[in-house]
């Protein structure tokens, strides 16, 4: 596959693999998405808006640069915004990749950091010289000033021109509590959720705290994806109790909705109302009791998005799946092309 | 002040231009009905004083530095209204710039004074609005009800001599207002086009310095019937509040056809 480096969520030449619940392939326009979604399905995304989680500041025991990115939240509550859980980086920048970045000052429990407007403190080290739990410093208005001043997106090399928040929210971005885009959500703008409205294709959304895909660090990417917040309104998990008991399908966009949506209804196959925290990696070995469909990106094997795919597909498709994105030159990463899978044994299309 | 009341209790509700003249008495209204307000303006010390003024027990006050008229400032704000309120059911675009003070005739007015009229008056609240409808459409679906209440003017219909900046940058909004409610009318997130008359307040003043007070409606009487309308709105199950066609009204038009 190609690296997609432009921040544009929407190219009018954007493409979509479908593979559809037999097996079978299609490569077509990813505007044509609907055409591929039934009366009767309900499309769930994630609203979640992408907070700037990249923070440029010192480190007051050493003077050092340091760059702190946040990626983890005890809760999705707007006054619970003093502690999170973040990966720390020294000197330098998103133009460096994140593997060749250098390490971060020296740092212990104790010690200030400074971030623009905000103070820290770093609470906690978290077993590995680049996470930390901090906490910023004062009320919960003045860390959401800072961070809404002094953020920027988490972004990475591979697309070289400095990320502004529009560039990274979805069309439906609500609550800002997302560390990096929920970014198979790009593919939905209000054209298209009209479209669907009018063939009879239900939409809700969950808020999810997406958090960051890669650190550059191997023994770290391992924990990903870390423990998410996320929130299930009602009419979401009403919606989902009638679509399964008419037979339609519930088609996630994006792994983050799969997660959540699994995780709720991993005690008794119910998806229920409410505030939880998805704790569960979702493997080839995970049963889904929910999610029939996912839209994502194009994922490339080893990462935790496509051991995700793995519970839809066997590997032999998902192998042969590779294979032809590959073939077809499609681009991947955050502002890349689609893939709509439905797994195995679910419903016709 | 008036009595408080819970009309509006657990609405999050967020206001533009919030301390001074409509805006503050906005603020001011939608708090005493139980509401969470995030308000915005530009000047810290303003912002921070109003702030602490109607600070209450609930803790349901939020006041946000920017300049709407600013691109940059847009997501800021828009983060900061969600953020602090976990979501917005109410966005209600006051702010607004008058064009050249004193008034002058649209072939005196420079250039720059009308650019700055329509970044305040339209293209500011266009990028705002399309910032927060992720959040307004969420609110619609969870049956909380979603508002957009732009602060329109009898200069956006009547072609004033010397309010050409103003009225024609508020005709926009307006026009801007009506498609939004077309468009979005089967998410059911409301769009109101309201005109709180003419009021005793700063603005009023920089226009027509000479004006007598006296004949002038007070802005708490305004933002009192403005926020009726948004609570028409809101209401359950409340039919009667069927779109129709134009909808610049004078607030005692405005119940039975605003959208």
């Amino acid at each position: 596959m190609i690296v997609a480096n432009q921040p544009i969520q929407r190219p009018t030449n954007a493409r979509l693999l479908v593979v559809d619940q037999h097996r079978k392939f299609h490569h077509v326009s990813r505007a044509s998405l609907v055409e591929y979604l039934r009366a009767g399905d309900l499309v769930i995304a994630n609203d979640a808006a992408t907070l700037p989680a990249s923070l440029q500041g010192v480190h007051i025991a050493t003077g050092d640069a340091i760059e702190v990115r946040l990626a983890g939240r005890p809760s999705l509550r707007p006054e619970d915004v003093n502690h999170f859980i973040a990966v720390v980086f020294g000197a330098g920048d998103f133009h460096t990749r994140t593997e060749d970045r250098l390490p971060p000052p020296k740092l212990a429990a104790g010690d200030k950091i400074i971030l623009g407007p905000l103070r820290a403190t770093v609470e906690q080290l978290l077993g590995h010289t680049r996470l930390v739990l901090l906490r910023f410093e004062g009320t919960a208005d003045h860390v959401w000033a800072g961070l809404a001043h002094h953020g920027r997106p988490i972004q990475y090399a591979h697309v070289a021109t400095p990320l502004a928040l529009w560039d990274v929210w979805t069309r439906i971005a609500g609550p800002p509590v997302a560390f990096e885009p929920p970014s198979a959500g790009f593919a939905l703008d209000w054209h298209a959720l009209s479209q669907m409205r009018d063939r009879g294709i239900e939409f809700e959304t969950i808020t999810h705290a997406a958090g960051i895909s890669s650190t550059g660090d191997e023994q770290l990417d391992r924990l990903l994806p870390l423990d998410e917040p996320y929130r299930i309104p009602e009419v979401t998990a009403n919606a989902i109790q009638r679509t399964k008991e008419r037979l339609g399908r519930i088609v996630a966009v994006g792994t983050t909705v799969v997660r959540a949506l699994e995780h709720s209804a991993m005690l008794d196959g119910h998806v229920r109302a409410g505030d939880g925290i998805a704790t569960q990696r979702i493997g080839p070995s995970s049963r889904l009791h929910v999610v029939d469909a996912i839209l994502s990106g194009t994922h490339e094997p080893e990462t935790s998005h496509y051991e995700l795919l793995r519970a839809f597909l066997d590997d032999a498709t998902l192998e042969r799946a590779s294979r032809e994105l590959n073939k077809g030159n499609y681009l991947t990463h955050e502002f890349g092309d689609s893939v709509l899978i439905e797994r195995g044994g679910a419903k016709h299309w | 002040m008036g009595e408080t009341s819970n009309d509006l209790k657990n609405v999050r509700i967020a206001i533009t231009g919030g301390t001074s003249g409509l805006g503050l008495a906005l603020v001011r209204e939608c708090l005493a009905r139980g509401a969470r307000v995030a308000f915005v303006a530009r000047t810290r010390e303003r912002v921070e004083q109003v702030a602490t003024e109607n600070k209450g027990e609930n803790r349901g006050v939020h006041g946000i530095v920017g300049d709407i008229s600013s691109k940059d400032d847009i997501y800021p704000i828009a983060m900061q209204i969600t953020g602090e309120l976990g979501g917005l059911d109410v966005l209600v675009n006051n702010a607004s710039d008058l064009g050249p003070v004193p008034l002058q005739m649209l072939s005196d007015t420079d250039c720059e004074d009308l650019e700055r009229a329509f970044y305040t008056n339209v293209i500011g609240p266009f990028r705002l609005t399309k910032a927060l409808m992720g959040a307004l459409a969420a609110s619609a679906r969870e049956a909380r009800g979603a508002v957009v209440l732009n602060i329109s003017s009898d200069a956006a219909i009547n072609p004033y001599p010397g309010w050409g900046a103003y009225g024609s940058s508020k005709a926009a909004l307006h026009h801007l207002t009506r498609i939004w409610g077309e468009e979005h009318a089967s998410e059911n997130v409301h769009f109101l086009s309201l005109d709180p008359g003419d009021m005793d307040t700063p603005m009023h003043a920089a226009a027509i310095p000479d004006a007598d007070p006296s004949t002038l409606k007070r802005p708490e009487d305004s933002a009192r019937e403005l926020v009726d309308a948004i609570e028409r709105v809101l209401s359950p199950g409340n039919d009667s509040f069927a779109p129709a066609g134009t909808n610049v009204q004078t607030l005692h038009e405005v119940g039975t056809t605003s959208r």
